[in-house]
């Protein structure tokens, strides 16, 4: 039988456990949070459920299903607050080197497994680009926003103001909506002529993305039923207040998203929620040697399969397509790592949705992309790097003084990127910086299958506490979680120490 | 003497090479394949140290190169203005200790015999040493303090140097690889042939680190270069608890002969962004930068034996380098002794940004003429020890 480990419990993971537990594997299932679902499904902790969780979820009762069949399959172990701090290549395969607990409790667990298959379905964040007074109290990331509203029923303000790039600003307005906020607008960078060529000029597939299609509906129907504004082609350019946000400019933007003088106009709010779209969470991809694409991506075949032998990808690090595109990966990549055949069955069917999810990022991307004219909403004084608080000023005067437009050079010379978020928020805003509007292929990081930027490199997946590091166990040792199925966990050992030793360099 | 040098390698050591030469009048190219400050030199921790060298022609580099630092911190601050970025150089000293009476035995010979060489080494006792580090674990059982062991930022250094050679004439050209010799009369070397066509050159300085043996091949000779994995890790920044460079002497415990080099095997300091950082595990397994947990596991003790505290504190990121190792623990600087028009600048393993400074004025002085401050003899690719290595 094969040993399945599945990173990340979203839509996509999900999706891959319950395959890969059809095809007859082993599957362990870990998840840094405490709760299966992941952003996309995001609710109430069991011990305080909420009665009408549905209204707040689109397809609840898929999540209801996939989590129940999960619980309950004995071949399945569901390991919640489970972090991968680290994975490790050897040749004999991949090792996660993972720690149980709560983050910030004293008593995490170290675990290591070293299964026969690895599933990636770590999933993205989202990507806000700065722009002056966006590090105020009152400014979130989208992200934030919508967590705080699925997951504790908060509401990130009272008038709230929603910005930013692509279809997954409307679910957030929803969200708060739901919550009780005023929406005071919703401002879409897309303008109405890319949003037309990426949505209007193939319309077979959105037909074939019913789902998905039908999803939008139903938010674009709360936005209506509030009398709330979806304004194309707009931008918040500023935030502004005293210790807290108390009002936002709003300008227009041209097509290449550069703010159009003499359009800007102030709103009240307080509190501004922004999202210009996702970045993929490689670490783990990255650190197992996987192939990227040039968009930074990870590449993965017909099977999902990615270029390193035993790793899966399935989800938003193969690309930005949503829960439906997330649940189809999701099938196929569970099924071809158990050693099924991802031809057949359940897994066909799946391969046609995902193809159908597939035109659908690639819409996204055409309607919605980041556009190099955003960087004419920024000033000398504008925060790039809300950790170390370094201006957009500053790096280019580093740049202009030293003459090096490499990254790691500017963060190490400027400290973008350096503070306790390790580049997440800023990373690619800063290299794109760096490398000039215009620069696509390169803003993008990379090349086709090339080496992963530095700007994505992390091999501490997380932050690890010392005292943790150093009780991990020097010598060989065989480890099991404690779960109702110890016995169906993958092969776990310890490598043993190297010798000890040091110098100074 | 006028000359046309092309420089390989743009890290802290081609950078020291190619200020000092286009000082001294040559036109000078430095080339890297990569970005400038990229490599070895943006791996580490900058450190600038005597404690850690023991008497012989590395210590007497490294008193002239220390020196050379105080001032040359001022120079590039003066020259290159206060909106550049700092090369952050503190005195800060740094303190050995050790938690059992052996390692203390051996430390104490091995102080004696620094300070018999010139180095300022003051022997103290666990009740001093807290009042240099209150938060020492009650373990420690004395010290050593080294007053002039320092500290630079080693990639705003190199960037600095850099700067400071393109004033003085010199170019930098990142991006260009080198892939060849470009031969004069006599089988002399006379430029190089690259990724962006051809180089001429009077002399070709070999300064790419670990890469040394790489590019020196393909030049028609060859280096005994090795490249040696280090790991060093970054905590969350804090307010700052650690004042000095801290070092885990207990290496000594386990040291018979008094004349061994000392080697530490935890560093551990506080930096101006409130970081701590953890160095320095050495292992030599190629180019292979494959994460391994067992290493930051075993660094972690280290430091957690040192600075109990420490157990609480988060790492937030870890980065790995690789440190140019020569055999005989020695840097090489100075001329090829095969091919005509090629030299070495290389090999100094963890202590290329403290040597920096003394090995470019050095290799400057031997290629354009001039006298020498230090005798070159030790530093030859020819020397006796080297030799032997290779046969």
């Amino acid at each position: 039988m094969r040993d399945v480990v599945v990173v990340g419990a979203g839509p996509a993971g999900l999706a891959a456990a319950r395959a890969a537990a059809s095809a007859g594997a082993l599957v362990t299932l870990l998840d840094a949070a405490d709760g299966l679902g992941g952003q996309y499904w995001r609710h109430l902790p069991a011990e305080r459920p909420a009665g009408r969780e549905g209204l707040l979820h689109h397809k609840w009762a898929t999540f209801g299903e996939l989590s129940d069949v999960l619980r309950e399959h004995p071949a399945v172990t569901v390991l919640p607050s489970a972090q991968v701090w680290s994975l490790e290549r050897h040749d004999g395969g991949i090792r996660l080197n993972i720690l149980v607990g709560e983050p910030d409790g004293a008593g995490r667990q170290a675990l290591v497994l070293e299964p026969d298959a690895l599933v990636l379905a770590t999933g993205a964040h989202d990507r806000t680009l700065p722009f002056p007074g966006w590090q105020l109290p009152g400014v979130y990331s989208a992200g934030a926003a919508q967590a705080l509203a699925k997951g504790e029923r908060v509401a990130v303000g009272r008038r709230v103001v929603v910005a930013g790039a692509g279809p997954f600003l409307l679910p957030v307005a929803s969200s708060l909506l739901q919550t009780g906020a005023t929406v005071v607008g919703v401002h879409e960078a897309g303008r109405i002529g890319s949003l037309a060529r990426g949505w209007l000029n193939r319309p077979w597939e959105l037909a074939g993305a019913a789902g998905k299609a039908g999803e939008l509906a139903g938010y674009v129907g709360d936005l209506l039923r509030h009398r709330v504004r979806w304004r194309p082609g707009e931008a918040v350019v500023a935030a502004h207040g005293d210790g807290q946000v108390d009002a936002v400019t709003v300008a227009r933007l041209d097509e290449r998203w550069a703010p159009v003088a003499g359009t800007e106009r102030r709103v009240e709010a307080d509190a501004v929620c922004v999202s210009h779209g996702f970045t993929p969470r490689l670490e783990l991809a990255i650190a197992a040697g996987c192939d990227l694409s040039s968009s930074r991506f990870v590449l993965v075949d017909d099977t999902q399969a990615t270029s390193v032998r035993g790793v899966w990808a399935a989800g938003e690090i193969t690309g930005i397509g949503g829960a439906d595109a997330a649940l189809a990966e999701g099938t196929v990549a569970g099924t071809a790592a158990a050693g099924g055949n991802a031809g057949t069955g359940t897994a066909r069917a799946a391969l046609r949705a995902r193809s159908r999810a597939r035109g659908f990022a690639a819409r996204i991307e055409a309607a919605h992309g980041i556009r190099p004219g955003w960087t004419g909403w920024l000033r000398d004084d504008t925060v790039v790097c809300r950790c170390e608080e370094t201006t957009y000023g500053r790096v280019r005067e580093v740049v202009e003084l030293t003459g090096s437009h490499e990254a790691r050079s500017v963060k190490l010379t400027s400290r973008a990127g350096l503070g306790p978020c390790q580049a997440r928020m800023c990373g690619r805003t800063l290299q794109e910086l760096l490398d000039g509007p215009g620069a696509r292929g390169r803003a993008a990081g990379g090349v086709e299958g090339g080496p992963a930027p530095t700007v994505d490199r992390r091999p501490f997946v997380v932050p690890v506490r010392l005292g943790e590091l150093a009780a991990l166990p020097a010598t060989s040792t065989s480890r099991t979680a404690t779960s109702r199925t110890a016995s169906a966990l993958p092969t776990a050992s310890f490598p043993s120490a190297s010798q000890p030793g040091g110098d100074r360099t | 003497m006028a000359a046309d040098v092309v420089i390989v390698g743009a890290g802290i050591v081609g950078a020291a090479c190619a200020r000092a030469l286009a000082r001294a009048g040559a036109r000078v190219t430095v080339l890297d394949r990569g970005a400038a400050a990229a490599g070895t030199s943006a791996h580490g921790e900058g450190n600038l140290l005597v404690s850690d060298k023991g008497p012989g022609p590395e210590l007497e580099l490294a008193t002239v190169s220390l020196r050379r630092w105080a001032a040359l911190a001022e120079e590039l601050a003066d020259e290159l203005g206060p909106r550049f970025p700092s090369v952050e150089h503190e005195a800060k000293g740094g303190l050995v200790v050790v938690t059992s009476t052996e390692g203390l035995s051996g430390l104490r010979r091995f102080a004696d015999a620094q300070r018999a060489s010139g180095v300022e080494a003051v022997e103290m006792g666990a009740e001093q040493a807290r009042e240099l580090e209150p938060d020492l674990a009650p373990g420690v059982v004395g010290a050593v303090h080294y007053p002039h062991d320092a500290q630079v930022q080693p990639v705003a250094a190199t960037e600095a140097l850099l700067a400071s050679a393109r004033r003085a004439g010199a170019e930098v050209r990142t991006g260009v690889e080198v892939t060849g010799p470009l031969l004069g009369a006599g089988g002399r070397l006379a430029g190089v042939v690259t990724s962006r066509g051809e180089v001429a050159a009077d002399a070709v300085v070999v300064a790419a680190g670990p890469w040394s043996a790489e590019v020196a091949e393909r030049l028609g000779s060859s280096i005994p270069v090795r490249p040696r994995r280090g790991m060093v890790l970054v905590t969350t920044p804090m307010p700052q608890r650690i004042r000095r460079k801290v070092y885990d002497g207990d290496y000594f415990a386990a040291t018979q002969s008094a004349g061994a080099e000392l080697q530490t095997s935890a560093v551990i300091e506080s930096t101006q962004g409130g970081t701590v950082l953890i160095g320095s595990s050495r292992e030599q397994v190629g180019f292979d930068e494959r994460f391994r947990a067992a290493v930051p596991a075993e660094m972690a003790r280290r430091a957690v034996a040192v600075f109990p505290f420490l157990a609480q504190t988060n790492v937030m990121r870890s980065y790995v380098g690789f440190r140019p190792y020569m055999p005989d623990h020695l840097p090489v600087i100075g001329p090829d002794p095969v091919r005509a028009g090629l030299w070495f600048a290389t090999g100094h393993e963890g202590a290329g940004v403290g040597l920096a400074p003394a090995t470019g004025d050095l290799l400057a002085a031997q290629l354009l003429g001039l006298d020498p401050a230090l005798d070159p003899r030790p530093y030859a690719v020819d020397r006796p020890t080297l030799l032997e290595t290779q046969s």
